[in-house]
């Protein structure tokens, strides 16, 4: 088999991709963030509209956000913007990303005195990182180091039957050769939680498991409305999707047959190889960036509808079933395996297609988000703002 | 040999899912020609009865509850929301099932 080549990070994690990344701390730093990424080629700005006014749980886990994205090993170099009030500290953030030992600063705007002058400062900075970056490498590393996310969005029938069992075969042989494999979406596990408790490594595991998914299910329960509109949503329906119980059931395939290892929090590294889950909405974005914080570094996406969905620093690979979406927005999709369901290719067929893919993907080719320039981030909370 | 228009997932499932748009009288094909036929237009990706579902009786695809028809379902009819609903995430209902 062809050997992944990545970029050896001084914490022992493994990148797939090298960047710099200018990373708001609070929403009111964003047009700095934006304007010293615009000014250094290659530059990553992540922007968000959080950093303040949130308090307690809420708060750490948007903190435990914005760091595990720094600390994600596709990520080389962090220059951190801040304002000076927020909550979330820039330089406070810039410590915390650190510990991974790569090259982290942080300017602030009251610190320096304003929107220009703190561009001028990061960009500075920054373009030292930049230079730095350059001379880096790609370097053998072995599965073990490899954490896959995976994702469903825009489903449709299509992805239960075709795009969802593909992805999952692919899960499997990651989670064979010694890596990690996250399934995310909590609320599109509901109806088909008691196969995947099954699955768990322990029955304790499996307890944890189910009672993760009843607290989930109530949460939302006390909006006093039916799920069907919001998830499935309007248009998983028009795709033919039913209730939230077929969209899950469909759902599970895609992160295989393995057995559940560990249970995480939103944004939450594993510490364990193997099949994990991670406590996530279905909301594709905030899904994507928790994985991503989580320490994933590349995530297949199945899609029955089409969408067009990227991540600021990882490749996202996209899978379609249905031969219509193909038709229409393959310029957005990697993998076609609609030839399933029209009888052209087998499910084996597939999966051996989006395995060597994703290994192309791994070694440095640019995904069809990454081409499109898609970088969609999107953290979620758990209670409102202040 | 007609061409297969509807996949079926498990063989407890008492829904298909079509493949192709399906008009009205279209005979059935899966692993083999079936003995149903459409009652309605069904489109790409939507689910046709494969034999007849009470009121009551759990819809079943996967081999597994997708839910409840709320309606007599006849065999070769559309199977979706104006017929078929969740039991799970149900905040509209009081006392609900995990409420």
């Amino acid at each position: 088999m062809k050997e992944l080549l990545g970029y050896w990070r001084p914490d022992g994690q493994v990148g797939i991709r090298n960047h710099l990344v200018i990373m708001s701390s609070v929403v009111c730093a964003n047009r700095a963030a934006e304007l010293i990424a615009a000014a250094i080629p290659g530059a990553v700005p992540i922007t968000h509209q959080h950093g303040c006014a949130h308090i307690g749980a809420d708060m750490e886990m948007v903190f435990r956000t914005l760091e595990g994205t720094g600390k994600n090993p596709n990520v080389g170099a962090v220059l951190v913007v801040g304002l000076g009030c927020e909550v979330i500290d820039a330089a406070d953030l810039a410590h915390r990303i650190a510990v991974s030992g790569k090259p982290v600063d942080y300017v602030s705007i009251q610190k320096s005195g304003g929107t220009a002058r703190t561009v001028e400062e990061g960009t500075k900075k920054a373009t030292k990182m930049a230079e730095w970056l350059g001379q880096a490498r790609r370097e053998p590393f072995g599965w073990e180091h490899l954490i896959l996310g995976t994702e469903c969005g825009g489903s449709d029938t299509t992805s239960g039957i075709a795009a969802n069992p593909v992805t999952g075969g692919v899960a499997d042989r990651v989670v064979n050769l010694g890596g990690t494999v996250i399934l995310s979406e909590t609320p599109e596990i509901i109806g088909a939680e008691h196969i995947m408790a099954r699955r768990a490594a322990t029955p304790e595991l499996g307890q944890k498991f189910l009672e993760l998914i009843q607290q989930v299910e109530t949460r939302y329960l006390r909006m006093g409305v039916n799920f069907r509109g919001g998830n499935p949503s309007p248009g998983n329906i028009r795709g033919g999707l039913t209730t939230l119980e077929e969209k899950s059931l469909g759902a599970i395939h895609k992160a295989g047959t393995g057995s559940i290892q560990e249970l995480l929090n939103y944004a939450e590294r594993p510490s364990k190889k193997g099949l994990v889950v991670m406590d996530t909405p279905g909301h594709d974005v905030e899904s994507l960036t928790g994985m991503a914080a989580g320490s994933s570094q590349v995530s297949i996406f199945t899609t029955g509808r089409g969408t067009p969905t990227g991540h600021p620093i990882c490749p996202i690979i996209k899978v379609t079933g249905n031969p219509q979406t193909w038709e229409r927005m393959g310029e957005d999709i990697d993998i076609n395996a609609s030839t399933i369901i029209l009888g052209r290719e087998t499910l084996a067929d597939v999966e051996e297609r989006l395995f060597r893919y994703l290994v192309e993907v791994i070694n440095g080719r640019l995904a069809r988000a990454e081409v499109m320039g898609h970088r969609e981030f999107g953290i979620t909370r758990l209670s409102m703002s202040l | 040999m007609q061409e297969r228009n509807v996949v079926i997932m498990n063989k407890r499932d008492n829904v298909a899912t079509v493949i192709r748009d399906l008009a009205e009288g279209e005979t059935l094909v899966a692993e083999s020609i079936m003995d149903v036929k459409t009652l309605q237009p069904i489109p790409f990706g939507h689910k046709v009865a494969l034999r007849d579902i009470e009121e009551g009786e759990e819809v079943i695809k996967y081999g597994e509850s997708i839910g409840v028809a709320f309606a007599f379902i006849r065999a070769g009819e559309h199977v979706h929301i104006h017929n078929t609903e969740g039991r799970r995430g149900r905040g509209d209902q009081q006392g609900g099932r995990v409420l």
